[in-house]
């Protein structure tokens, strides 16, 4: 029996902890407050009192911290509240300090012996135990995390806290058992959704989201073999089929496109453009490895990847963003032979924080989902944690509200990479190949049971059922230790011939996957390092642990690739052999308990074919009359799509590596930008600018309009700082919903036409991509009716730029008074979907209708003016429209304005009409006036117009001389920074 | 002489690279070395004149900043530190690493801890561009500085200290760098301290990151008034760089 041990720690003076703490309780409407905060230690293991007390010295600073060994708390206090994980949840500070003790004594004290918790003292007379409750559930999640609560009494009579050591206890002997498809339909339907029925348990295992053709195919395979699956083949079937790894609505027939839409629209766009591009063609590596990449220079290349991390953080926003933001960053790891990831990008989708209504899963208002605010502030948190422990500077981003996201939240998160374009030997960076005979090594974290259906589970739609282990929690530092062995020294040796990610479905996926390159794979499952004993092989096999990477090494390399991991402080192991067999094969004991052929894992399933139905929108122009303008540009300003989100940016390092050139907030006004420029590279002047567009409201209107004004967005936001359309990539991350409805599927047959149809004109290549088809919620309103909230179809687009000069950007802020200002494009009457028709619970039908041919000469004239270093300030006109655009430059840099709105080129509209319309395609951008000859020389054949000069401090938008919209810039900054003040 | 630099890595340090390159600008003779090639004994402290612990996330600062690294290096390499500290050489720690040799007690005679990084106020990581002043005579790092423009990124980088250290501290001229306006709630502003013979000096903002004009958030803004007044906009932000040429030139002496 092994002694436990409790170590307190907390400061010498209060907190800020405390006192945060206590404000936050307040703030959820307890009056109580919070007398101190301890962090807890909790270590089982045969530890001496002297060497326990070295341990204490090791976790504090006497300076500021008093240490408890096994002893109370000697203050005033009601209540005491312990907040700590639940039995197997990754445990960073615990597995931290277990790392102390062992340097501290030079010995290896093993696994699941440290366990932190955070001690929480309470000073209020009037609270009762279930208050107490109701707030550990505020500030825990309870699919990840447990509490304890103790009254004074109880704590002064039981002499502290428990000692409570969560290791994870698994009775159930490891084995593998057969599966019997034999069975009729509606049994193999119930496998399918539900999982493999456990004998012991008599539970289901969790979702296959096998269907019932699939289940079939399955079933055939087998009685030709002679023989039963196992569970491990059936869980492995199930993982890479899975509609997150296969993309079937992408990949099978719709209606008359036999080659798919993804062939068709996506794919098909980019080998059109190369083709067409010839000798100028950028792209280097699309579409087959874990991002996508294209030249920066003669020596390096970029790539680019954006992933959704949707479902997960739903359940667990902190642990759902930063596994997502760590996992993209492995897409980077895993591009060629491993690029070093360079810049983060994130994208929320979210209900409105303030909205409280509550959704359940279960029946008669049980389970219920957590709260707007909760997912924003978990998400911003998670990529905040992964982002900054990485050391990967996130600068581009953007929140996007619509209550139609509050089921469900949307998390994009990117990584842009950067690679030489060769290795040290001559070899090319991007290319690589498993070759049989070569090990399979697995470097990374160790497998448990966290993680397990997480692949299965994205593709299926979010109810009750969704299984809680599907959620985990990164680790950035075991990714970090990795990450820097593999980019700065395992890859230049070449001490492997292929590499890649371990995301969903674990090594089933990534194993299987990277066999392709060599036809075969041998494996022994009692390889894997696990966790905790007592895993299940099937578990282990399809286990989505963290933070971990597959590698191909061949033997004469092996030594040296494992003394570098290990003196790098890398977990590494050999799990198997690559081979040529055309088998994949695990075995455990001494069994096979997987044996199937390559052939049938990866291109067995049946194909799918889809017929759509077209979709009813509902739509027409509002009438509206604006009585009060001033009132109605301040709503609008302040509002959810256009406000400040500067809470984010600053607390996302973007600084880090020294990359940073147009940056997240601008000018003195700090106002959020739509682009992000970085230099990669300390010996060059070459910059890679990055944007996003996203316009899911257009949707209620069409989404083939949807998905080009995302397209025109993202690229206009890039080349309003100083991008390149002729060195510019896209990457479409398609979110829909209820794809399975034909009405829904021709919704995504329209977006992916529109990224097809506008992407060969501006030249813009796809690519990489990825797509989420079930953003919905199914579970039951306040009333307990059953409610089905599907998010709006969102497709993301992101842009990727490559230019000479980083000197040559713009950023959006004024900078002289007296400066021109003009607008280029014109503006119609487009105001569907606007943030001015939302103002009035409206949406509309007019949608912003792009002419690619004439933007694209725009943007190429833009990048030359960017060349001369014409604009003083330039901005893309974006959600809210000209006025706001206005408004937003005035703040950033802290200057007024005086603009006449009718000057604005437009078809004689309404002074609304030009102010909010938004119409695509258009600029906002600042000279010197003695430059005004030489610019309007430039401009010619192109619409454009002198609207205003830039003032001192006063913002006056008039309309043939009526002023309509009369502020200072202090009071748009005050309206333009209030609503997420508090955040 | 060309004194050689060793950039502390591994474990979550994550700006050894740009803080190299800024040893580079210089001509500095700047090597990244992983703390365990240190403590195998691959690379020796002792070949190195200059030691830098840079910013970055080591241990993914738990257990406290800067803590868990800080017990490796006492756990493994105090022997060869004490030899570097008492041969006179310089030691530098930015952000991580001032967390770092803070905990290592580098700012007193004895190796006791004197001051602390605590959580920022708001509890929460911040990351914003601040202007230092400079007021010491003593460090070797900031000979001739008067000021500096340069971004801060921490969660932990609230100065403290007891009052009677404070006293001694401000006494000693051992405050090197003041905020401005304090981003943080450090104790009296303080964003940077050195020990009592200024050749180890510790800072929460990171110079390495404002070496170029384009690297500051109004370069545009610089850009365009330079343009207006025919002027050439330098390219190099001396003022931060001069931190890593001070400590070169200490050894050209």
């Amino acid at each position: 029996m092994s002694s436990v041990f409790r170590i307190e720690i907390d400061s010498k003076e209060k907190s800020s902890e405390a006192g945060l703490l206590g404000k936050k309780l307040k703030e959820l409407g307890f009056g109580v407050k919070v007398v101190g905060v301890s962090a807890v230690y909790t270590i089982k293991y045969d530890f001496s009192d002297s060497q326990i007390k070295k341990i204490g010295d090791s976790l504090h600073n006497e300076l500021v911290h008093n240490v408890r060994i096994n002893k109370k708390f000697n203050e005033k206090f009601d209540w005491g509240l312990e907040l700590g994980f639940l039995p197997g949840v990754t445990d960073n500070v615990a597995n931290t300090t277990a790392e102390i003790i062992n340097d501290l004594f030079k010995i290896d004290i093993g696994l699941s012996k440290v366990f932190s918790s955070k001690l929480i003292f309470i000073e209020s007379s009037s609270l009762q135990r279930k208050d107490v409750e109701k707030i550990a559930n505020e500030l825990i999640n309870i699919l990840i995390e447990r509490f304890h609560v103790k009254s004074y009494d109880e704590y002064v009579k039981d002499g502290g806290m428990d000692y409570i050591t969560p290791a994870v206890k698994l009775t159930e002997k490891p084995k593998v058992v057969e599966v019997d498809l034999d069975v009729n339909d509606n049994e193999l339907a119930e496998i399918g959704k539900k999982g493999v029925l456990d004998l012991d348990t008599k539970q289901r295992r969790g979702p296959l989201a096998l269907d019932l053709d699939y289940l079939h195919a399955i079933k055939d395979y087998f009685s030709k073999q002679g023989r039963k699956p196992t569970d491990i083949e059936i869980e492995s079937i199930a993982q890479t089929w899975s509609e997150h790894c296969k993309h079937t609505y992408f990949s099978s027939r719709i209606d008359e496109i036999k080659e798919g839409i993804y062939s068709k629209y996506i794919k098909g766009a980019t080998n059109k453009i190369r083709k067409e591009l010839g000798e100028k063609d950028f792209c280097v590596s699309v579409f087959k490895d874990n991002s996508g990449g294209i030249i920066f220079n003669d020596d390096w290349i970029i790539s680019d990847k954006a992933e959704t991390h949707n479902s997960p953080s739903a359940l667990d926003p902190f642990g759902g963003a930063i596994t997502g933001i760590v996992g993209v960053n492995r897409d980077t790891l895993g591009f060629g032979m491993c690029a070093k990831p360079i810049v983060n990008k994130y994208g929320y989708c979210f209900g409105r924080p303030e909205d409280k209504s509550v959704l359940y899963r279960g029946k008669n208002k049980t389970n219920p989902s957590l709260s707007r605010k909760r997912i924003l502030e978990g998400v911003v948190d998670g990529v905040n944690v992964g982002g900054n422990c990485s050391g990967i500077p996130t600068p581009q981003g953007f929140v996007y509200f619509d209550d139609d996201y509050r089921g469900k939240p949307l998390v994009f998160v990117g990584t842009v990479g950067l690679i030489p374009r060769k290795l040290n030997d001559g070899s090319l960076s991007y290319e690589k190949k498993a070759l049989p005979g070569d090990n399979i090594v697995m470097i990374g974290g160790r497998v448990g049971k966290d993680g397990v259906h997480g692949a299965t589970f994205s593709s299926e739609v979010m109810d009750e059922g969704s299984p809680a282990t599907a959620v985990q929690i990164g680790d950035p530092i075991t990714q970090k230790k990795l990450s820097d062995a593999l980019v700065y020294e395992a890859r230049e040796k070449k001490l492997y011939n292929s590499i890649t990610d371990n995301g969903a479905g674990g090594i089933s996926c990534s194993v299987a996957e990277m066999a392709k390159e060599c036809g075969g794979f041998e494996l022994d499952m009692e390889n894997v390092p696990l966790k905790y004993p007592g895993l299940q092989p099937w578990e282990t096999w399809i286990s989505e642990s963290q933070e971990r990477m597959t590698l191909s090494v061949p033997d004469d390399k092996l030594k040296e690739f494992m003394d570098l991991m290990k003196s790098r402080g890398v977990e590494t192991s050999v799990l198997g052999k690559f081979t040529d067999s055309g088998k994949a094969v695990v075995k455990y004991k001494g069994k096979d308990v997987l044996n199937i052929d390559m052939d049938f894992l990866h291109e067995g399933l049946p194909a799918r074919e889809f017929d759509t139905t077209p979709y009813n929108y509902d739509v027409k122009e509002p009438k509206i009359t604006v009585s009060d303008h001033n009132e109605l540009f301040e709503k609008i300003l302040g509002g959810h799509n256009v406000c400040s989100f500067e809470f984010i940016s600053k607390q996302y390092d973007h600084e880090v590596q020294n990359n940073s050139v147009v940056k997240p907030l601008q000018g003195k006004g700090r106002v959020n930008n739509v682009a992000t420029v970085v230099k990669p590279l300390f010996d060059s002047n070459k910059g890679v600018v990055m944007s996003n567009g996203i316009c899911s409201r257009m949707s209620r209107i069409s989404t083939y309009d949807m998905a080009v004004c995302a397209i025109d967005t993202a690229i206009r936001n890039a080349v309003a700082v100083g991008g390149n359309i002729n060195h510019t990539a896209l990457m479409d991350n398609f979110c829909w919903c209820s794809s399975n409805e034909p009405e829904r599927l021709a919704q995504v047959k329209d977006a992916a036409k529109a990224c097809y149809d506008y992407a060969i004109v501006y030249k813009t290549p796809f690519i990489s991509g990825k797509d989420s088809m079930f953003n919905d919620f199914k579970g039951f309103d306040e009333n307990g009716d059953e409610k089905k909230i599907s998010v709006p179809p969102t497709l993301m687009i992101s842009s990727l730029s490559v230019i000479e000069d980083i000197h040559n950007t713009t950023t959006m802020d004024l900078k002289f008074s007296d400066d021109l200002v003009y607008v280029i494009g014109s503006t119609k009457d487009e105001c569907g979907a606007s943030e001015f028709y939302h103002a009035f619970e409206e949406v509309g039908e007019k949608t912003p209708k792009v002419d690619a041919k004439k933007a694209r000469k725009l943007y190429e004239k833009m990048h030359e003016l960017h060349k001369i270093g014409i604009f003083s300030a330039c901005s893309s006109i974006n959600v809210g429209g000209l006025g706001i655009t206005l408004a937003k430059m005035s703040i950033a840099g802290m200057l007024g304005m005086n603009i006449s709105l009718e000057n604005a080129p437009n078809n004689k509209l309404s002074v609304e009409k030009i102010m909010y319309s938004e119409s695509a395609s258009r600029f906002v951008v600042t000279i010197n006036p003695s430059n005004k000859q030489e610019f309007d020389r430039q401009m010619k054949g192109f619409v454009f117009s002198e609207i205003g000069e830039v003032t001192d401090d006063r913002f006056v938008l008039r309309f043939n001389d009526k002023e309509i919209i009369s502020s200072d810039v202090k009071k748009l900054e005050r309206i333009y920074k209030q609503r997420f003040k508090e955040l | 002489m060309k004194p050689k630099v060793l950039i502390m890595s591994g474990y979550g340090i994550n700006c050894e690279h740009e803080t190299a390159y800024a040893f580079e600008m210089i001509g500095g003779d700047a090597e990244v070395v992983h703390i365990n090639d240190l403590i195998s004994k691959k690379k020796k402290m002792s070949d190195y004149q200059i030691m830098v612990f840079p910013g970055g996330f080591s241990y993914g600062d738990d257990t406290g900043a800067g803590n868990a690294y800080a017990n490796k290096i006492r756990n493994n390499l105090w022997k060869e530190l004490m030899e570097f500290v008492d041969s006179g050489k310089l030691i530098l720690g930015i952000c991580n690493g001032f967390q770092i040799i803070s905990e290592l007690g580098l700012f007193s005679d004895e190796g006791k801890k004197i001051n602390a990084l605590l959580p920022n106020t708001n509890n929460r990581y911040t990351c914003v561009w601040v202007n230092l002043k400079h007021n010491n005579s003593k460090c070797v790092f900031t000979k001739d500085i008067n000021e500096l423009y340069l971004p801060i990124a921490h969660g932990e980088g609230r100065f403290y200290c007891d009052s009677a250290t404070l006293e001694k501290l401000k006494m000693n001229n051992q405050i090197v760098f003041t905020y401005d306006e304090n981003p943080n709630g450090s104790l009296a502003d303080v964003a940077g301290v050195c020990d009592k013979t200024g050749r180890i000096m510790g800072m929460m903002p990171h110079p390495e990151r404002s070496l170029y004009t384009f690297s500051q958030p109004d370069f545009h803004l610089k850009k365009e008034i330079a343009k207006r007044k025919g002027e050439k906009l330098p390219e190099i932000n001396e003022s931060c760089l001069k931190i890593f040429k001070n400590a070169v030139e200490f050894f050209k002496k």
